[in-house]
């Protein structure tokens, strides 16, 4: 089927099989592959990407359930000019990754939990990202980046 | 100012948090356009009989390119321990998740559905679920060895007299549970032969060169004939080492059809059929005296080996690092393997010395309940003293520098331990049925314990820039920066100028690459070491430029130039001049072959809360020293810690591997497999500490496993100690709901009804 | 994993929805937010032929006040109910459960009439509409009908609707002023409840004590009858009949009923008002 997804700004079109998940059209059909795949079950978050600015995870989406919706990957988030977004900022400044893996899927996830809720606390970071999983980082300088993303100071 | 021991923001992350990397999914390569891609058929079953295959109906699916099975292979099947494992399962199938064929498919979206046709018919076998089965041999995986145990080593017999001076004795079985090392990657490879007759692989691994040999090896090629590349690589933890057998096969099928193959597998695939790790069963036996002196410490292991026995170090590590921190006088240890019909068992983070230290530390909190004293204490008295190193255990280790009581008093000074006793004794005396427990752990552990060196070049160019390759195949550390911060403080090169490469074997022919925490200890030490041999050189072509003697020249390293010294108004020599004078570049291509094993130590505190009605346990704090020589960039020796802290303390609350009696595994997905995340956790608080090493050029240790080394008994002893008023004396890891609140009902002084 | 080949037919109103289904019927599979079909269509224990999406239905998003009750449409996703003043004021527990479901990714797509039609004994929203004697209507192509929650529940993972109808609305009576509790008990914050209590109105809804959501009929009773918390709470296992499983035992979940029902029952007591 054609299925035509506003990927960053920027409207990208496709045939393809009725069952394409959403990662799978950004992946292949939109070429960016920033957005990756870590399970089969819903479970760890890599594919987390926004769906009409609300963060969900691309692998158990339709690329057809998003037709004619507006998709942000991690790769639609620095500027033009090459200007990180304030969450890529903070998660380099904060070492918010090692292997970067769980990374695209954890920053717009963040990003998402922030337009929801600017300036949480650390717990509430935590509760918030409890969809994403981390193997690297402890997630203790993922909830800090969170933090400094916000605007507020980290006490590390 | 020298720039090491500064907190420097890694060079890696650009790419990381604007593109993704390019992990081997990601690759996009010239090569691979026009790739097949693959999937392995797993057996369903934990013990079986092959006895048909029937691949008609897969082969004749939509875009179905092969289908191959062991019968097609006609590889030698590889070595694990005394017995052999075939690239695919050959007849019987000895763990669910076995390979048992492989399908390749012009789209990713038809491999499930090829993949479902494959008719394999097993007869069942009774599967060897259990260590317990295993041992009592009435099911054989390998019949012709006559008995499931594959190796023995340590003492064969014990010596009960090692206890006859002791006034009290504790005796504990602790299980040491099968985990999931779960890279947020899964493996991943890539494979396309050249028409030069060379084969490519892109693999997911930690050790390209490694897998390098293995595949030419396997594949019955010249090393020279392939050539491995790990790109970006997400996690390894040990169960990424060398090249998986999945690869050969792989590496085989692009052979046979003449189509690049890529293959990256499931999640739920990756559960059962990447090795795990742990999987021990270890009964310690420790006596002394009532004023706390330990006498004599016996630890007894039984390492459950998986279908097939491919880390059998792991046991004997275990043995050679039983007595921890403690200068024990008598010490007897014994290690037996064993093979079942689960998942092969092969390196996770710590490897052999997460299992030592739980079983000696849960063993000086058990021998500490005994006699009425406080675990802290307990330590202290049975400290090898730091005057004492270089310290020779019992069992073969050479301790190089320690000073196991000042890490475990920072720790306690930090997290305030007299009023943490005093609030679980608050708590006991209102009744509250929220416990607050205290868990101790002191550790030491061995880093680089191979010895195998390393090797590193360093490149100066005639525009001043200077480009390192390292053996080391750094996949989240920030070595990259790590090695870039080295060489700006040798060279006095500031670090924008300075490339770090690594993980192609046809830049880097011969390396070891990354486990076991050797890469700055080893790999460092080899960037170290060619940067000393250029500034050696430099030095020379600098003499004869500036006509002086060398010995008068000196590299001001905080302008990067060479200059006469106590002349520093005269003429100065930028790293261009010097490498154009080599003739274009200066070189030095070393092998780091002076490696000796390093022994981090240090300390943690956990702080945990047990709700005895429903038998929750959580983690409250975790006060951490772990001390691992100096530090060259904080950030990253910090974020190391804190990953370790992660799996150490989901290994001791929630994560474990778990089979039914005839072999299922009933955690094969993330959903069933409970992966800690960020709300189980607290803030990690980091007490510093650096005590050098003389074993190599750098003074330093490994810091990539030490926290989990440390984590897990402590938090594993204090929810012990939070159950320990209640009468608990032991309970298993995980300390789920079940277990905890079991262990309450056991003990008949649960306060929940 | 990759869904088995299926025809994806989408539908913008219940009308169209309704006309897809009578044409597919069988081979046919709802698709709403997807958060329960997508799943087990990718490990392959679902492969409809044909998936219909109501995700376009916008006419099922709403939560309103109609009379003594709360109109819920059943397209609301976790995270509108869970953020919804109506529903905070009116339903309070529907909201609160809402906000527990899943992460916030699955808060964003999941939805209540997805959950409910789904009837997985482990989900928290089929035993909260329980407890809180909700009403479910479903549209068919005979018309509507509603259908009690007490009645809508028939097993695990089944429900007394016709393949060719949609559940549209969930209808819940207005709080009274009793008080209201939600305690989930989980290993990790994101696991399924391994047992789950719902409380409002005095009427106690149990979470994976059974294949299908249950009342804590004896609790419920003996409260009624003048029974203190601790003494009703103790019956809270009563008539269960939860799955036995090597991580939670039978028996370790009857306890947890126990103890939890215990917990929110006194919460419940706390927030009561007027």
């Amino acid at each position: 089927m054609k299925v035509s997804i506003e990927v960053n700004g920027r409207p990208v079109a496709g045939e393809v099989p009725d069952r394409t998940l959403l990662v799978h059209f950004l992946r292949d059909t939109a070429g960016l592959t920033g957005t990756n795949v870590g399970c089969d079950t819903t479970s760890c978050g890599a594919c987390t990407v926004l769906l009409d600015g609300e963060s969900v995870k691309s692998c158990t989406v339709l690329a057809a359930q998003a037709a004619g919706h507006a998709v942000t990957t991690v790769e639609g988030l620095e500027g033009s000019d090459g200007t990180l977004h304030p969450v890529q900022e903070a998660f380099r400044e904060q070492h918010g990754l090692q292997c970067g893996f769980c990374t695209p899927g954890m920053i717009m996830a963040a990003v998402s939990l922030l337009a929801d809720n600017p300036k949480p606390t650390r717990d509430e970071v935590r509760a918030g990202l409890e969809g994403n999983l981390c193997r690297c980082t402890g997630y203790h300088n993922i909830v800090s980046a969170v933090i400094d993303a916000s605007g507020q100071e980290v006490d590390r | 100012m020298s720039i090491v021991g500064t907190r420097v923001v890694r060079r890696e992350d650009r790419n990381l948090i604007t593109g993704g990397g390019t992990y081997v999914d990601d690759l996009r390569e010239e090569a691979l356009a026009t790739a097949v891609h693959a999937v392995f058929v797993r057996s369903p079953v934990a013990h079986a009989r092959i006895t048909g295959i029937d691949v008609a109906a897969a082969a004749s699916a939509p875009g179905v390119v092969g289908v191959f099975t062991a019968a097609d292979l006609g590889l030698e099947p590889h070595e694990a321990g005394p017995v052999r494992e075939p690239w695919l399962a050959d007849g019987i199938v000895r763990y669910v998740g076995e390979p048992v064929a492989l399908v390749l498919t012009e789209e990713r979206y038809q491999l499930a559905d090829a993949a479902e046709l494959v008719d394999v018919d097993y007869d069942p076998l009774d599967a060897v679920a259990s260590i317990d089965a295993a041992l009592d041999g009435g099911t054989l995986l390998f019949p012709d060895t006559g008995s499931n145990i594959v190796q023995v080593h340590g003492m064969a017999e014990f010596d009960d007299t090692i206890f006859d001076d002791c006034e009290v004795v504790v005796t504990q079985t602790i299980l040491n549970p099968r985990v999931a090392p779960a890279p947020l990657e899964v493996r991943g490879a890539a494979c396309a032969w050249g028409e030069d007759g060379r084969l490519t692989v892109w693999l997911s691994t930690q050790n390209a060169q490694i897998a390098r040999s293995q595949l030419a090896g396997s594949l019955g090629v010249g090393e020279e004939t392939v050539r491995v590349i790990a790109p970006d690589v997400g996690g390894g933890f040990g169960a990424k080492i060398g090249a998986d057998p999945e690869a050969t096969v792989l590496g085989w099928a692009a052979k046979r059809t003449g189509r690049a193959v890529r293959w990256v597998e499931s999640r739920s695939e990756n559960l059962t059929a990447m090795t795990h790790g742990r999987a021990q069963r270890n009964t310690v036996t420790l006596g002394g005296k009532r004023d706390g002196t330990v006498l004599a410490y016996r630890l007894d292991v039984v390492q459950d080996s998986g279908a097939y026995p491919r880390a059998l170090f792991l046991p004997t590590l275990t043995e050679m690092m039983a007595v921890g921190v403690y200068r024990f006088p008598n010490v007897q240890t014994r290690s037996r393997a064993v093979v079942t019909n689960t998942t092969p068992i092969a390196a996770y983070r710590g490897a052999g010395r997460p299992e030592a230290t739980a079983a000696v530390e849960r063993a000086m909190d058990c021998f500490a309940a005994e006699i009425g004293m406080d675990p802290a204490e307990l330590r202290r008295i049975n400290f090898i003293r730091p005057e004492q190193f270089p310290y020779q255990t019992p069992t073969g280790a050479s301790y190089d520098t320690g000073e196991y009581a000042a890490a475990l008093d920072k720790v306690l000074d930090a997290a305030g331990y007299a009023e943490l006793r005093a609030e679980q004794r608050r708590r006991r005396e209102a009744g509250d049925p929220v416990e607050l427990g205290l868990g101790i752990a002191a550790y030491v552990e061995i880093t680089g314990s191979d010895a195998a060196g390393e090797s590193g070049r360093v490149d100066v160019h005639p525009d001043g820039s200077v480009v390192a390759w390292t053996g080391s195949s750094p996949h989240g550390q920030g070595l990259g920066t790590t090695l870039a911060m080295l060489l700006s403080d040798a060279l006095g090169v500031p670090l924008e100028k300075i490339t770090v490469r690594h993980g192609d074997t046809d830049e880097v022919p011969k390396a070891i690459g990354t486990f076991g925490s050797r890469s700055l200890q080893m790999g460092g030490s080899a960037i170290r070491q060619a940067a000393d041999e250029v500034i050696a050189r430099a030095r020379e072509l600098a003499a004869e430029l500036l006509e002086a003697a060398p010995d008068d020249l000196e590299l001001d390293v905080e302008r990067g130039v060479w200059q006469v010294r106590g002349a520093p108004s005269s003429t100065v020599l930028g790293w261009a001049q010097v490498a154009e004078a080599a003739g274009g570049k200066l070189s030095a291509d070393v092998w780091f072959g002076g490696a000796k094993p390093t022994f981090p130590f240090g300390a943690h505190l956990a702080v945990v809360e047990v709700d005895t009605e429903t038998g929750k346990a959580e983690l409250r704090r975790i006060v951490a020293v772990d001390d691992a020589g100096p530090i060259v960039n904080p950030l990253t020796f910090r974020g190391q810690r804190h990953g370790g802290l992660a799996q150490g303390v989901a290994q001791a609350l929630l994560e474990v591997v778990s089979y039914d009696e005839d072999g299922n595994p009933t955690t094969a997905t993330l959903a069933d497999y409970s992966f800690v995340t960020a709300a189980e956790l607290p803030d990690f608080e980091l007490v510093d500490m650096a005590t050098p090493t003389d074993r190599n050029l750098l003074g330093v240790k490994g810091i990539g496993e030490a926290a989990t080394i440390g984590s897990t008994p402590a938090v594993h002893n204090a929810v012990v100690d939070a159950l320990s008023a209640r009468g608990v004396r032991h309970l298993d890891m995980p300390a789920t709901p079940i277990r905890v609140w079991a262990a309450l009902e056991e003990a008949g002084k649960g306060s929940a009804r | 994993m990759i869904p088995a080949e299926f025809r994806y037919t989408r539908a913008s109103t219940v009308d169209e929805a309704l006309d897809l289904l009578a044409t597919h019927g069988d081979e046919a599979k709802v698709l709403a937010g997807g958060h329960s079909l997508l799943p087990l269509m990718k490990l392959r224990l679902a492969a409809p032929e044909y998936v219909v999406d109501i995700g376009p239905v916008g006419e099922l998003r709403y939560v309103r006040i109609e009379g003594d009750e709360v109109a819920i449409g059943a397209l609301s996703r976790y995270r509108d109910l869970a953020l919804d003043p109506v529903l905070l004021k009116h339903a309070p527990l529907l909201a609160e459960v809402s906000g527990s479901v899943g992460d916030r990714q699955v808060r964003h797509r999941g939805t209540i009439g997805g959950s409910l039609a789904h009837a997985d004994p482990a989900a928290d929203l089929p035993a909260a509409v329980l407890a809180s004697d909700a009403t479910l209507v479903a549209r068919g192509p005979d018309g509507e009908r509603r259908i009690p929650a007490a009645e809508f529940f028939l097993g695990p993972f089944t429900t007394p609707l016709d393949p060719a109808e949609l559940l549209t609305e969930v209808r819940v009576p207005r709080q009274t002023g009793a008080g209201w509790a939600f305690e989930k008990f989980t290993r990790r914050a994101i696991d399924w409840a391994m047992v789950g209590v719902t409380v409002t109105g005095g009427r106690v809804g149990l979470v994976n004590m059974g294949g299908v959501p249950l009342r804590a009929t004896a609790t419920e009773q003996a409260l009624a009858a003048g029974a203190s918390i601790e003494e009703a709470a103790a019956l809270a296992a009563e008539g269960t009949n939860p799955p036995d499983e090597p991580h939670a035992t039978a028996e370790y979940r009857r306890h947890l009923a126990r103890v939890l029902t215990r917990r929110a029952l006194t919460r419940a007591d706390a927030r009561r008002s007027g």
